[in-house]
């Protein structure tokens, strides 16, 4: 079966992610979809690198995952001090951005 | 050392700075420094002054290339002086007389906390108008044109915190800016016709130029010229200006700035030569001036107004004397160089009056001071002798030629002018006879805490000097046509034209006139009685006391009109001009309202906003390029 | 050539958790799906060749990444629910409507490419990755470095609560609870040095006076207490007289 496939299967998953992102007020849900879209990225970069033959894909992707790991821990940093001040991590409630 | 002219520029300015800046440490000695600048600067006048003589009269004229000042595109401009015959006459005028002056001023300002600065002032207006009278282009002139009325307007002001001199010292300055502005408006016409600003391309390109625009040009310089030199419809700053320090009134506002305007339009002669218009209506400000200022001296009690009447009038015949063409030039400044002498010997004169008798200005509480102040009255009557015109003193040679020159030409115009000439001369004649019979003459009418006493040498020395000039200095420059001779390679060669009546008469007839005007005074206020307060008078003698209602004219006719035009601007403005742009602002404040609308705080609204750019940025990636 | 029926495996232990993203209501079950979609990108990443990042993904991802989540759910409370009515309006509709739209959009697009597989698949084996890493891209290693220390210490600052005011001592503790006049010692227990060790009877204080408020308030409410009065201490003390507090 083509590896292609694999690309399609990211595709899918990058969707439901970023639908995750719009849609949960949850910010640690919220968080959880960035990530699948992250490794759904990174699915695509490995299958990439098997469709042409070249390993450079696999250490893309191992860079995007130890992005996505400091990421995480300054993300869930910021989320548990939004915690501390609100009582609450929905996404809904700093609505401070309003113009 | 005519190359090294610039020095008399450059000297005074540092010393004005050097005392500007230096500081309260200078005030012991500072004004000598003052003194010695204006001193070096008439040396350096004197020097190249007689290197000019030594030359021959057509190579007198001497420019000197300072740096080039203007350098670019259609104008190019160097900032360079012209020393010619005219320019030296002004340096010697001012630096000889500026330096008396300077002299007179340590004795009559010793007690005066600010002397430096006022020294400074002096300085500095020494400096300016010797840059206006050394230009070389009108630029030039401009630059110091505006620093000599600067000058003037700081020492006007000079005790500025007395509410009504720093008003004085405002009407002067703003009343010179419409002066300032005729002669800005000259400069852009010769731009405009001649590209050029300096006085040569300017003068060359004359020859060629159309009626039209020498006279516009003319006109534009005769309003410079009656703003600074108070001519009418401009002289109602010149009586208040009198609120300076009286040497002030003696330089400024009687024997050099004033003459500017004189300057200026024998200096643009070659301009008025191809404008009879302008020519004649120069002439007409002249003669109206010269009897109006000959009128509101015949009414003022303050000295020192009716001197500053006197020297209006004074001018008005250098200014007729300009407006005669070849004829008149050497004689207008002719009569301004005995002016100068006699003029500021005069307010020299009238300060050390005032020195003896506690700055009282009213001549209805003078009287008898001939006894106190013997060397007082002997130089101011000399001067009063010369400006009546009686020979051989210096005014009888200057005067008396301007009004025979005002009756040479055709039609009426020789009757008008001379007219005027010679009826301003009987004026003159009372005025000045009334003024020095009320101070020195007549009986004592002081205020009980007034002792009248002699001034220090100090000021007494520049006065004799002075009144040395006003009686022989006019004799000395006559004799041979001497100084017609003189200014000639820059006034042109006067032909020699008749008068309309034969020159014996009009001598007779003006001599006749000012032994009137003497006996009239004497007989008012030498032998009677004289009231300590003004009498009720006529309204005619209320209108020339009130200056002609000048300044309720200007308001009637200027200010208010003046005032609704810009209130109606103002409104016009806010109702069309800004409400168009408030409208345009609120449309757009209305815009962004309702767009702000979208920016509702909400994060999963911006990243909804992100995604659909997203795919709107694929989209249009893959149907345009794959 | 990948084998269809392990892509298919593959796909359905990826997407069918993924989908507790979208409808789960609590974050544990959100996460713990998570675990499982991450398990199955691991096996797919082994099935291209790339086993060394097979299982930097599990060991990463399910074991440092989604328990750090676990972590910080517990923090928050586990029982944060979420109500999962929608409050922007519209929200809910166009981003299901975009999300879907996008991942049609880039099936459809993926779905139309051919292009030639390599013949000679690459094998992602450790060592083969490592000279990679070091040799070729060994200063954005360094610079990884730098992110992960810069992350480390911005969690840190993140979440320090700075002390405010100095720690209070015990000696503080007890002047504050003299100065509004409290009991310098704890409260006695009912009955102590009383006659009746009992809940109902007050304690008795050195002076052998009865303390009312060491019975419970209850007690004195439903008058189930005794009286105090009636078991003060009968101390023999010959300068005390009756009524004298």
């Amino acid at each position: 079966m083509d590896p292609i496939n694999f690309v399609i299967l990211a595709s899918v998953l990058f969707a439901i992610g970023a639908a995750a992102v719009l849609l949960r007020r949850n910010a640690i849900i919220a968080f959880m979809g960035v990530e699948l879209m992250l490794n759904a990225a990174n699915l695509a970069l490995v299958a990439f690198s098997r469709i042409h033959g070249e390993i450079d894909g696999q250490i893309m992707a191992f860079f995007v995952l130890v992005v996505a790991a400091a990421e995480v821990v300054v993300g869930l940093a910021i989320i548990i001090a939004v915690f501390r001040a609100r009582q609450t991590i929905s996404l809904d409630e700093p609505a401070e951005l309003k113009g | 050392m005519l190359d090294l002219t610039w020095l008399l520029i450059a000297v005074p300015l540092a010393s004005s700075a050097f005392l500007l800046l230096g500081g309260k440490r200078l005030d012991p000695w500072g004004h000598w420094v003052g003194v010695a600048a204006s001193g070096t600067a008439f040396l350096v006048g004197l020097v190249a002054l007689i290197q000019m003589l030594g030359l021959d009269s057509h190579d007198r004229a001497h420019a000197v290339h300072l740096f080039s000042w203007i350098p670019g595109g259609e104008l190019n401009l160097d900032a360079g002086l012209l020393v010619d015959p005219l320019s030296m006459t002004f340096v010697m005028l001012v630096t000889f007389v500026g330096t008396l002056i300077h002299l007179y001023s340590v004795a009559y300002m010793e007690h005066d906390p600010s002397r430096r600065r006022f020294f400074a002032y002096l300085n500095l207006f020494v400096a300016a108008m010797l840059l206006l009278v050394l230009a070389d282009s009108y630029l030039l002139l401009f630059v110091g044109w505006e620093g000599v009325g600067l000058a003037s307007y700081l020492l006007i002001g000079f005790w500025n915190h007395k509410p009504e001199y720093a008003t004085a010292a405002n009407k002067a300055f703003v009343v010179n800016r419409i002066g300032d502005m005729g002669l800005i408006i000259a400069m852009g016409l010769m731009f405009t016709y001649f590209g050029a600003l300096d006085f040569d391309s300017v003068f060359a390109a004359a020859e060629g130029a159309s009626t039209a625009q020498l006279t516009a040009i003319g006109l534009a310089l005769l309003v410079a010229a009656c703003g600074k030199s108070a001519q009418f419809p401009l002289q109602s700053w010149l009586g208040d200006a009198m609120a300076g320090p009286t040497p002030v009134s003696a330089l400024i506002h009687a024997a050099t700035m004033v003459t500017a305007g004189v300057y200026l339009i024998v200096r643009s002669a070659p301009i008025y030569e191809g404008a009879p218009a302008a020519q004649t209506t120069v002439a007409a400000i002249g003669a109206f001036t010269l009897i109006l200022g000959a009128l509101i001296g015949m009414a003022k009690d303050d000295i020192k107004k009716a001197l500053a009447a006197s020297t209006m009038s004074q001018i008005g015949y250098m200014v007729l004397a300009a407006g005669l063409g070849p004829i008149g030039y050497a004689f207008a400044i002719f009569h301004l160089v005995t002016h100068g002498f006699f003029k500021a010997g005069m307010f020299l004169g009238a300060g050390s009056v005032m020195h003896g008798m506690n700055d009282q200005v009213d001549m209805r509480r003078f009287g008898a001071l001939r006894t106190a102040m013997v060397t007082t009255w002997v130089t101011f009557g000399l001067g009063w002798l010369a400006i009546l015109g009686v020979p051989p003193f210096s005014g009888f040679w200057s005067k008396d030629k301007i009004i025979e020159a005002a009756f040479v030409g055709e039609g009426a115009q020789p009757w008008i002018l001379g007219g005027a000439a010679l009826i301003g001369a009987g004026l003159t004649a009372f005025y000045m006879s009334r003024l020095f019979f009320m101070t020195f003459h007549g009986k004592a009418r002081w205020t009980d805490d007034q002792h009248p006493h002699e001034s220090p040498a100090l000021m007494t020395v520049p006065m004799i000097i002075l009144a040395v000039g006003s009686a022989f200095l006019g004799l000395f420059l006559a004799m041979g046509d001497r100084f017609t001779m003189w200014l000639e390679p820059v006034t042109g060669h006067a032909e020699h034209h008749e008068p309309v009546l034969p020159v014996a008469v009009i001598m007779i007839a003006t001599l006749a006139l000012v032994a009137l005007g003497v006996w009239a005074a004497w007989r008012k206020y030498g032998v009677a009685d004289v009231p300590e307060l003004a009498p009720a008078a006529s309204l005619a003698t209320i209108a020339a006391r009130n200056d002609m209602f000048q300044d309720s004219v200007n308001r009637g006719v200027f200010e208010r009109p003046g005032t609704h035009l810009t209130r109606t601007l103002v409104y016009a403005d806010a109702a069309l001009v800004d409400s168009a742009v408030d409208k345009t602002a609120g449309g757009w404040a209305r815009t962004g309202e309702s767009v702000r609308k979208t920016q509702n705080g909400q994060v999963r609204s911006y990243a909804l906003t992100m995604l659909v750019g997203l795919v709107i940025v694929i989209l249009v990636v893959v149907q345009g390029g794959l | 050539m990948v084998n269809p029926v392990l892509f298919w495996i593959i796909a359905a232990i990826t997407v069918i958790p993924a989908l507790s993203l979208l409808f789960a209501r609590k974050a544990v079950h959100v996460a713990m799906s998570i675990v499982l979609v991450m398990v199955g990108l691991a096996t797919a990443y082994v099935t291209l060749g790339a086993p060394f990042l097979g299982m930097v993904q599990i060991v990463v991802y399910t074991g440092a990444v989604m328990m750090l989540f676990l972590f910080v759910l517990m923090l928050v409370g586990v029982d944060q629910r979420e109500d999962l009515k929608e409050t922007i309006v519209g929200q809910r509709w166009i981003g299901l409507f975009t999300a879907a739209g996008l991942g049609a959009f880039l099936v459809s697009i993926v779905g139309r490419v051919t292009i030639a597989v390599s013949d000679a698949p690459v094998e992602g084996e450790p060592d083969v990755v490592a000279v990679l890493l070091f040799d070729k891209y060994v200063l954005v290693i360094e610079v990884l470095g730098f992110l992960l220390i810069t992350a480390a210490v911005g969690a840190l600052v993140l979440t320090h609560t700075p002390r405010l005011r100095p720690r209070r001592t015990q000696l503080e503790v007890q002047r504050d609870r003299v100065r509004v006049g409290a009991d310098p010692v704890n409260k006695p227990m009912p009955g102590v040095y009383a006659r009746h060790n009992a809940l109902d009877v007050p304690a008795l204080d050195p002076e052998g006076q009865p303390i009312d408020h060491s019975v419970s308030r209850v007690l004195k409410i439903r008058n189930q207490t005794q009286d105090g009065a009636e078991f003060r201490a009968q101390l023999e003390d010959p300068s005390r007289k009756e009524g004298d507090r």
